[in-house]
């Protein structure tokens, strides 16, 4: 580019680099960018009043309801979870530690399907805990906490596994020092690694929050998909689907895909403001 | 207190003035054991009450095979294609520089975050025989939707970051003096990218492979929309699943998914080999 | 470390509402009805109408929550748990099963509604493509050789049940009874299908949206409203010569609407069923009117007098449910996947 007759040998001749770059932009506007357009398109294909109706059907209100409630009992319990998994991982060193993280990373390998199937089986009607729970007034299964228990197990590691590399990263000395000079255990904790790991756990929590909102298989599995009682925000683009009511279905997908974006936006603003704070290890 | 107790443990963990290892041990293995260990214990211990015959009848059950067939194939395809693609586009948001490098860095994470039911009907919607591109194939005799080839778009368009973002880091780290060193012995650029740079990213993409894999083969809300669903052609095995369990017949659904977790296990253990073999050949995992 | 106590407490704040919101939505009057797969259109327009009157009667809300699915998976699911006030399924075996297993409905409940707990009846007719290429007119049509035929599961789907039971009335009559002929003639007719799909809404699905299959072998409500819905261009409605007298019934989930409080407001929802508002609104999503009395009388037209074969000619549900649809039984033995 600079000079016509050189070639950087360690990189390619420009029209391979353009051609590429064209290969990549294409295949990603095919297999990506496309659907979130059809998405919008479709929403929006019988005009805004068309759009805003189907999204103030009582039951698309409850769905956005329900999906609302299960991330906000999931999201904090797996932030709790990631926070002291990667405090016992990252701040100290025991046998059996790999092993560990591989359990924790065991919910990322497994289909949905089976992450509800496994619930079923055990609070179903024809399990031993199940009839039990049921006699004391608890309902799991076809139920909401059925949904919370499904979507927790689903979406497990993602608050853990951003903050492991990344605290194992910053290792223990800022810990050390602090409790050297007389902070205790919550104090360390407050002072110096949390505000070292808060655009981390911030992005884990984004992540954890947008699967968990969007999870369709192992919720669909446990739901019993009642609407206005037990269908989120994803089964509810499918039982939609299936009445042909797309500008509906399409509807509810926009606010998914929306909330998709908003994800990946604020990921961008954090990774471009706080860089250096996210580990560079974002493997998941 | 803390440190009787690392004095105690002292063989299987290093001690640390840093407290709180007991609490925060304790609560990660209950969480992990009620969330995860007890429950997939349960799915065992109800395969395992199936009896062995009774078991491997509803594995060898010919639509059973035919679903596993359907699932592992078309997540093995669509893993080569993201493993292709996934290089290629690492390579290009890492290596070159152009307009809006940093959105299409950003949009490959667009498949983690948008939910799977999302992408189905959206991927419906363009590859039905009636869509946005399918009515332009169908004349030219191209199926998409309703057909395998639809399972496979459906996973290769979840599948994608997984390549990406395995390879990405540890192609950031290539230290471009080798490269010189080889272009300065006289190998081709060809030569340096297939002999050089390749072998040191193979341990990346076989684990990016691997995690795609693993995530094609248990799919089910992208792909149901899209698959037809048809026993033997494209009803994949989480699909059958859920029909097993509507038809009320726990007993098979527990076996296909016990079939599906040891895959899973299979997939993950391999991953791992990946890992600890990289850390010892190339001293770095990513 | 702020941002993450906000976090928390908004995460709380959200808990609380949305606990908060969930718990108003079950202090009025909320009702579940369980049914079946094509009656979504149905319910969606009886649930408002009987809204509106229970309102004009008592001055009371009342939220009606609907959950559909293949009948035989529905009753499944109401005997695993799920807290039905009404069912309103595909056939009577399904009802009878939930009240054998559970006890929540009363073994006598066919008899507690009118005209046998059955406000509305239909039968099964073919929904072919348009201009019937493939010249389906009558049962003996859908085993000719380049036929493909959708149906349902009959494991999940009462309608697919109604479908093999009318299938094998059709052949009793064609082969006069010969018992060798008319299994074959069954099991040929499931080598003809492809795709089995839990409910009837799936089916139609299937062959409407995703173009598999030649015919499907449909509810009568259900092909008239993909006719009506995905455009009568594109397919036709053919009445075999033969079908089956097809009786969805209704009923009160006593145990579950006892224990809610809801069992006034469950028993006027069934009854509204067989009034002419309801009449006339099961009519208009082609269901056939129990008394067709109050009916408009256009929008009886539609429906094709055809030889219609009752249950009782398999010697009723209480027989017909295990010998042909139990494990081991009739469509056990016919339908070999994969041959």
């Amino acid at each position: 580019m600079r000079n016509e007759h050189f070639r950087n040998p360690i990189s390619e001749t420009a029209p391979v680099r353009w051609a590429l770059i064209l290969a990549v932009l294409a295949f990603l506007a095919l297999f990506v960018l496309l659907p979130l357009l059809v998405v919008f398109t479709q929403a929006f294909r019988e005009g805004w009043s068309a759009y805003f109706s189907a999204l103030g059907e009582p039951d698309a209100v409850s769905a956005i309801r329900l999906t609302l409630l299960v991330a906000a009992i999931a999201v904090p319990a797996n932030l709790i979870f990631g926070l002291a998994a990667s405090w016992a991982i990252a701040k100290f060193d025991f046998k059996g530690k790999a092993f560990l993280i591989t359990l924790i990373d065991l919910p990322f390998s497994v289909s949905p399907v089976i992450s509800g199937l496994v619930y079923v089986l055990l609070f179903g009607a024809n399990s031993v805990l199940g009839p039990f729970l049921k006699s004391h007034g608890l309902q799991v299964v076809f139920a909401v906490p059925g949904i919370v228990l499904a979507t927790i197990f689903v979406t497990f590691p993602f608050v853990a596994r951003e903050l492991i590399p990344l605290m194992q990263e910053q290792g223990t000395g800022d810990e050390e020092a602090a409790i050297s000079l007389g902070a205790n255990g919550w104090q360390a904790f407050w002072y110096v690694t949390l505000p070292n790991i808060k655009w981390g756990l911030l992005y884990g929590v984004l992540l954890c929050n947008a699967r968990a909102m969007g999870e369709f298989g192992a919720v669909s599995v446990v739901s019993g998909h009642i609407r206005g009682l037990t269908n989120t925000m994803p089964l509810h683009v499918e039982i939609l689907y299936n009445d042909y009511n797309i500008v509906g279905a399409f509807a509810v997908a926009s606010l998914l895909a929306l909330l998709a974006l908003l994800t990946l936006v604020l990921r961008t603003i954090l990774e471009t403001q706080y860089g250096s704070e996210l580990s560079a290890t974002q493997k998941h | 207190m803390a440190s009787a107790r690392s004095a105690a443990r002292w063989h299987w963990k290093t001690p640390s003035v840093i407290p709180g290892f007991g609490l925060t041990l304790g609560f990660t293995l209950a969480y992990l054991t009620l969330i995860i260990l007890i429950p997939l214990a349960g799915l065992a211990w109800r395969s395992a009450s199936l009896g062995w015959s009774d078991f491997v009848r509803l594995v060898l059950d010919p639509r059973t095979l035919g679903a596993l067939k359907v699932s592992f194939s078309t997540a093995l395809i669509a893993a080569v294609v993201n493993v292709i693609f996934g290089v290629v586009t690492a390579w290009v948001l890492v290596r070159y520089n152009f307009p809006g490098r940093r959105i299409v860095d950003a949009i490959v994470d667009l498949p983690f975050a948008i939910p799977t039911a999302v992408a189905g009907i959206a991927l419906t919607a363009i590859y039905a025989p009636n869509g946005l591109l399918g009515s332009h194939l169908a004349p030219l005799g191209i199926k998409v939707a309703y057909t395998p080839l639809g399972i496979i778009v459906a996973l290769i368009a979840i599948g994608l970051p997984f390549v990406v973002r395995t390879v990405q880091p540890v192609m950031q780290e290539i230290s471009r003096e080798v490269e010189e060193a080889a272009a300065s012995l006289g190998a081709s650029r060809l030569q340096t990218i297939f002999r050089v740079i390749l072998p040191g990213l193979t341990p990346a993409i076989l684990t990016g492979f691997a995690l795609a894999l693993a995530r094609g083969i248990g799919e089910y809300g992208s792909v149901i929309f899209i698959a037809g669903n048809i026993p033997f052609v494209s009803e994949i095995a989480p699909l059958l699943i859920v029909i097993r369990l509507e038809e009320f017949d726990y007993g098979a659904a527990t076996a296909i998914a016990t079939v599906m977790l040891v895959i899973s296990f299979l997939m993950l253990f391999l991953i791992n080999f990946i890992q600890a073999w990289s850390r010892r050949r190339f001293g770095h995992a990513q | 470390m702020a941002i993450i106590n906000k976090g928390l407490a908004v995460a709380f704040l959200g808990v609380g509402l949305a606990v908060g919101s969930l718990s108003a939505a079950w202090a009025q009057n909320t009702l579940l009805n369980v049914s079946y797969d094509p009656t979504r259109e149905f319910y969606k327009q009886y649930n408002a109408a009987f809204a509106a009157h229970w309102k004009a009667e008592t001055g009371e809300d009342v939220a009606i929550q609907q959950s559909h699915g293949g009948s035989g998976k529905q009753a499944r699911a109401v005997i695993d748990g799920l807290e039905a006030d009404v069912v309103t399924l595909a056939l009577e075996a399904d009802i009878d099963a939930i009240a054998e297993r559970t006890k929540k409905i009363p073994a006598n409940w066919r008899e507690l509604l009118p005209n046998k707990s059955t406000p509305y009846s239909s039968t099964i007719v073919f929904l072919v493509r348009k201009g019937n290429p493939k010249g389906i007119k009558d049962w003996a049509d859908l085993i000719k050789d380049d036929v493909q035929v959708i149906t349902p599961n009959p494991k999940t789907s009462g309608g697919a049940r109604w479908n093999f039971l009318a299938a094998w009335a059709w052949a009793e009559k064609e082969f006069g009874g010969d018992r060798t002929k008319v299994t074959e003639y069954v099991t040929t007719l499931f080598k003809h299908v492809p795709v089995l799909d839990t409910g009837a809404r799936g089916a139609t699905t299937t062959f409407v949206e995703r173009g598999i299959g030649d015919v499907l072998l449909a509810w009568e409500n259900e092909a008239w409203l993909a006719l009506e819905e995905l455009g009568p261009d594109q397919f036709d409605v053919v009445a075999p010569s033969l079908s089956i007298y097809a009786e969805p019934p209704v009923a009160l989930v006593k145990g579950n609407a006892q224990a809610k409080g809801t069992e006034k407001l469950a028993n006027a929802y069934l009854e509204y069923l067989y009034s002419k508002e309801g009449q006339n609104l099961a009519a208009k999503n082609f269901y056939r009117p129990s008394d067709p009395s109050g009916v408009d009388a256009k929008l009886l037209e539609k429906f094709p007098k055809l030889e219609l074969v009752t249950i009782e000619a398999f010697g009723g549900w209480k027989k017909a449910q295990p010998e042909f649809f139990g494990d081991g039984g009739i469509f056990d033995q016919v339908y070999k996947p994969g041959n």
